[in-house]
C-alpha cells in the first residue's frame, strides 16, 4: 500500500496551512484516517493504548446491522410478491425477491449516507474539526427504520434535518441529546404522516402488466391489526400470522425491523464484542414484558390481550431495543441509570402502542422520550453516589 | 481485623517480556541522576552546585515551601551537571558516582526506642522522607501532618511489574525495622496489603505491628489508591500516607546501619529486551549498562516504570525515584493501512472487536501507537469496567474539564491519583488523555483549597 501512502503524503501539503485547499483539511483528514490508522504514538500518559477506536466501534455496529439489512432486502421482495399472489412460500423465488428488495432498499441506503455524510463534511469544514465517525451508524440505521416505499427525497430531507438539528447544533457526535436516526424518523412521522403510517406504505404493491394485487390484500402491519384483533393477526394475504412467523420477520413493517431473529443476531454481535450495553438491552425487554403482562392481567381491549412474547416481536420493539436504545451518547451513562432507562423504554413503548392507536410505533416515541430523560436519570444516580460519599464521613 | 477485598473490575494486560527471577550481574552505570519532576507538588530549591563532592545522603535540593523536606544524593561522587528545561526548571541533577560509595552518617537506632519526632527528623535528614507520599493529591508527604493511616501495597499488579516477593526475599529483618519506624508515624493503623493466594513471602506474611489485608483481583488491585478506597477511604480533610515495600526496606536500612543506602532492585522488562532480568542498582541510576547489547528492535521506547504510568526516558536515561521497573516496548509511529478493519490478532483490547479475544492466554508485544485519534466521548461504561472504585469516572473527568471544584470534591477527587485512572486511559475509545486530566484536577483542587 506504499503507493497510496505516497499519493497521500504528496497531496497533504495542499491541505495544510497556507496550501491551496487549506479549508478542506478536515475532509482530507477523514479520507486519510479512513485508509490509514495514523502513526501517532502516545506522547503523554499511558504508553500503550487499546486497539479499539471510534472507527472500529462504529464499523462493528454497522456489521451487527447487516443481518437486518439482508433480511429487510429479502422481506421487501417477499411482501411485494405476497401482495401479488406470487411465490407464496418463503423459500420460493429467492432471486426475484432479493433482486426486487435490492432495487427498493439500496437506493434508500445510498441516499441516507450521501445526504448525511455531505452534511457531516460541511459541518467539519465549518468547525475546522475532524469528521466524526458517528454517521457511519446513523446512515445505516435510517434506511432500516423507513417504510420500503418512502420517497427518496424524503429520506434525504429527513437525514439532513436529523444531522443538523438532531446532532450538529449540539456540537456533533457525542454531544447530541436525541438519537439522530430516530429524529429522522420522527421528523417524517410528524411531517408526512401519510407516508410513514397507515396501511399503504409498508408493502410495495406496484404492478406490471399481467400482474394484480390479490383480493384479500391488506397492507396493515400486525401492530395496527392488533388494535382490533388482539392476538389474531394476519399476513398481507389474510392468512393467520403465527408467533414464529413474526419472530422470523415474515410481516410488513419498516425495512430492517421486522425480523426479531435478525435483530437478535445483531444484538449478539454487539454483546459479544462488548460494544452494546447488555444492561440496556436486557432491561428494555424486561420492561416491555412486564408492561405487556400487566396489560394482559387487566385487559379491557383487544390490544391489551396480546401476549407479552408477541408484543416483543411486533413492530420495531426488538430493533429499537438492540440498536436504538443502546446508542451510548443518548442513553443513560451510568450503569445503574442504564437499567432504569432501558426498563422505562420497554414500559413506555408498550404503553404508547396500546393506549394510543394513532401512534402504533410506540418504540420510537418511548426511546426519544427517554433520550430526553436520560440526563435526569443519571443526575439522580450521581446524587446517590455523592450522598454515599458524604454518609461515609458521618459514619466515621 | 484483617480485611479481605475482592476486586472484580480491572484488566490484566498480558505483555511479553516478564522478568525472569534471576539477578543479573551487570556493572552499575557510573552516572546517577535525581529528577525533581518525579516529586509532584515540590518546588525545587538547589543546595548544591556543579563540581560539589557529595556523599550518599548529602542534600542536593530542598522543597522551597517546606525546607525541612530534603532530597539527597543516592550515591557519593561529584555533581557533574544540572539539566534545566523551560523557565530554567530543574530537570535532572547528575552525579558521577565513586567506585566505592561513602555515606553520610545518620542515627543508628532501633525505631522502637525512638519517638515519632526523632524518626521524622532522621528520615528528613537522610532524604528517605520523600519515599512517603500522601493521598489526596499523590504528593510527597508533609512531615507536619499526621495521617489517619499508612498503606503499603506488598504487590504490584501493573503489566510486567517487579515481583516484591522475589525482591524482598531474605530482607525480613530490615523490612520489619522499616515497618516499626513507619508504624510510629501513623495516627492510626499501618495496612500491609498482600495479594491473596499469590503473596507467599514470609517477609510479608510474618510482618508484625501492621494489619495484613488480603486483596485479590486483576490490575489495578495492587494500586494503593484502590486498596485505600476499599479499606479506609479518604474523605475531605483526611490524609493517608503510602509507600512501597522497597521504600520500607530503605527506611529499615537507614535505622539499622545508620546510612542512606539507596540501592534498589529493578526489573528490566518488555518485549524488546533480550534478557529480562532483575538488576541490583541505585535510585536514579542510568539504564545504559542494563540495556547494552540487550535490545531487539531498533525503534524502541524506554520507560522508567510500567507501560501504563511510567515516564519515557532516553536510552541513556535514568531510573525514576519511585520506579522499580524499566520497560522497553516497540515504538508505534508507523501508519497502518486500513488498520481499523483488520482482524487484529495482534491487538489487545478490552472489547472483543478484535479476534485476539479468541486467544485469551496469548502474550502481546504492544507498541506505543495510539490506535486511533482523539474524539468526543461516545462510548460509555468502558471506564467503569476497569476502575474498581465507587466513583463515576466520566462525570469526575467532565467536572475537571469544566473546573468545577465542588463537583470534583463530591465525585471523589480526593480518593484518586493518575495511576488509578491509567487503565481508563488505556481502554478509552475516544483516546482521551485521562491521567493528565486527573493531575490537572488534583492540582486545581490543591491550589484552591
Amino acid at each position: 500500500m506504499q503507493f497510496l501512502r505516497d499519493i497521500l503524503d504528496k497531496a497533504r501539503p495542499n491541505f495544510e496551512k497556507g496550501g491551496k485547499l487549506e479549508k478542506f483539511l478536515p475532509a482530507f483528514d477523514a479520507m486519510e484516517t479512513f485508509m490509514f490508522v495514523p502513526g501517532h504514538a502516545a506522547q503523554r500518559g499511558s504508553h500503550i493504548r487499546d486497539g479499539i477506536d471510534m472507527k472500529r466501534t462504529m464499523i462493528t455496529v454497522v456489521l451487527a446491522m447487516i443481518p437486518c439489512l439482508l433480511f429487510g432486502i429479502w422481506n421487501a421482495g417477499h411482501q411485494h410478491y405476497l401482495a401479488l399472489g406470487q411465490f407464496l412460500n418463503a423459500g420460493d423465488g429467492m432471486a426475484e425477491k432479493i433482486l426486487f428488495g435490492m432495487g427498493k432498499v439500496l437506493p434508500i441506503v445510498i441516499v441516507a449516507y450521501g445526504a448525511g455524510l455531505t452534511v457531516e463534511f460541511i459541518a467539519a469544514i465549518i468547525r475546522k474539526e475532524q469528521v466524526n465517525e458517528g454517521f457511519l451508524v446513523s446512515g445505516m440505521l435510517i434506511p432500516l427504520i423507513m417504510p420500503v416505499d418512502v420517497p427518496l427525497w424524503m429520506v434525504a430531507v429527513a437525514t439532513i434535518f436529523a444531522v443538523i438539528i438532531g446532532k450538529e447544533v449540539f456540537g456533533g457526535t457525542g454531544m447530541n441529546i436525541m438519537n439522530p436516526a430516530l429524529t429522522a424518523r420522527a421528523f417524517l412521522f410528524f411531517a408526512y404522516p401519510t407516508k410513514m403510517s397507515g396501511d399503504k406504505v409498508w408493502v410495495n404493491t406496484g404492478t406490471e402488466t399481467g400482474e394484480a394485487v390479490v383480493d384479500a390484500y391488506s397492507g396493515e402491519t400486525p401492530l395496527s391489526q392488533a388494535i382490533e384483533s388482539g392476538n389474531n393477526v394476519t399476513t398481507v394475504t389474510g392468512d393467520p400470522l403465527s408467533f414464529m412467523d413474526m419472530f422470523l420477520g415474515f410481516m410488513p413493517g419498516s425495512v430492517g425491523e421486522t425480523s426479531t431473529l435478525a435483530c437478535l443476531i445483531g444484538g449478539l454481535i454487539l454483546l459479544v464484542t462488548g460494544i452494546g450495553s447488555w444492561r440496556i438491552m436486557l432491561s428494555v425487554f424486561v420492561g416491555g414484558a412486564v408492561m405487556a403482562m400487566i396489560f394482559n392481567a387487566v385487559a379491557v381491549n383487544p390490544f391489551m390481550e396480546v401476549d407479552a412474547q408477541t408484543q416483543l416481536v411486533m413492530g420495531g420493539f426488538a430493533f429499537g431495543a438492540v440498536f436504538m436504545a443502546t446508542d451510548p451518547v443518548t442513553a443513560a451513562q451510568t450503569n445503574t441509570g442504564k437499567y432504569i432507562y432501558g426498563f422505562l423504554i420497554g414500559l413506555f413503548a408498550i404503553m404508547i402502542r396500546v393506549f394510543n392507536p394513532a401512534y402504533p410505533e410506540g418504540m420510537m416515541l418511548a426511546i426519544l422520550f427517554l433520550n430526553v430523560m436520560a440526563p435526569l436519570i443519571d443526575h439522580y444516580v450521581i446524587q446517590a453516589n455523592i450522598k454515599r460519599r458524604l454518609n461515609r464521613v458521618k459514619a466515621a | 481485623m484483617a480485611e479481605i477485598v475482592k476486586i472484580r473490575k480491572g484488566l490484566n494486560i498480558k505483555l511479553k517480556g516478564e522478568a525472569e527471577k534471576v539477578y543479573v550481574d551487570v556493572p552499575i552505570s557510573d552516572t546517577v541522576a535525581i529528577k525533581p519532576p518525579d516529586f509532584t507538588g515540590i518546588r525545587t530549591k538547589l543546595v548544591c552546585k556543579v563540581g560539589d563532592e557529595v556523599k550518599a545522603g548529602t542534600p542536593l535540593f530542598v522543597d522551597k515551601d517546606n525546607e525541612k523536606v530534603i532530597f539527597t544524593a543516592p550515591v557519593s561522587g561529584e555533581v557533574v551537571e544540572i539539566i534545566r528545561g523551560e523557565k530554567r526548571k530543574i530537570l535532572e541533577i547528575r552525579i558521577l558516582a565513586d567506585k566505592e560509595i561513602t555515606y553520610e552518617p545518620f542515627k543508628q537506632a532501633d525505631p522502637n526506642n525512638l519517638s515519632r519526632d526523632e524518626i521524622i527528623e532522621w528520615m528528613l535528614k537522610s532524604g528517605t522522607w520523600p519515599l512517603i507520599r500522601q493521598r489526596p493529591f499523590e504528593i510527597v508527604a508533609n512531615p507536619d501532618e499526621k495521617p489517619k493511616a499508612i498503606f503499603i501495597s506488598a504487590f504490584n499488579s501493573a503489566p510486567l511489574a517487579a515481583d516484591n516477593d522475589f525482591i524482598l526475599h531474605g530482607h525480613g529483618e530490615e523490612f520489619q525495622i522499616g515497618l516499626n519506624a513507619v508504624a510510629k508515624l501513623s495516627g492510626g493503623k499501618v495496612h500491609l496489603n498482600v495479594n491473596a493466594g499469590v503473596t507467599t513471602s514470609k517477609v510479608f506474611t510474618n510482618a508484625t505491628g501492621v494489619q495484613i489485608n488480603k486483596i485479590s483481583g486483576p490490575h489495578p488491585a495492587g494500586n494503593v489508591g484502590v486498596q485505600i478506597h476499599h479499606i479506609d477511604p479518604v474523605n475531605k480533610g483526611d490524609i493517608v500516607w503510602h509507600l512501597s515495600p522497597q521504600d520500607v526496606l530503605m527506611i529499615g536500612r537507614l535505622f539499622k546501619e545508620g546510612k542512606y543506602d539507596a540501592s534498589r532492585v529493578v526489573a528490566l522488562t518488555g518485549s524488546e529486551v533480550n534478557k529480562t532480568r532483575y538488576h541490583k542498582t541505585f535510585i536514579g541510576s542510568s539504564i545504559k549498562n542494563m540495556i547494552a547489547d540487550n535490545i531487539k528492535g531498533n525503534k524502541v521506547r524506554y520507560i522508567s516504570g510500567n507501560v501504563l504510568t511510567g515516564t519515557r526516558i532516553d536510552a541513556d536515561g535514568y531510573l525514576g525515584y519511585y520506579d522499580t521497573q524499566i520497560t522497553v516496548i516497540p515504538e508505534g509511529d508507523e501508519p497502518s493501512f486500513m488498520g481499523w478493519l483488520a482482524p487484529g490478532l495482534d491487538k489487545f483490547s478490552l472489547s472483543r472487536t478484535f479476534f485476539s479475544w479468541l486467544t485469551p492466554t496469548r502474550e502481546y508485544s504492544l507498541n506505543s501507537n495510539m490506535n486511533g485519534e482523539p474524539r468526543a466521548y461516545v462510548v460509555t461504561g468502558q471506564y467503569e469496567q476497569v476502575l474498581p472504585m465507587d466513583i463515576h469516572p466520566v462525570h469526575l473527568l467532565k467536572s475537571i474539564m469544566i473546573g468545577d471544584i465542588e463537583r470534583m470534591e463530591n465525585l471523589g477527587i480526593y480518593e484518586v491519583a493518575e495511576e488509578d485512572f491509567a487503565l481508563c486511559e488505556y481502554v478509552c475509545t475516544s483516546k482521551v488523555e485521562v491521567q493528565e486530566l486527573i493531575r490537572e484536577g488534583l492540582d486545581t483542587v490543591k491550589r484552591e483549597c
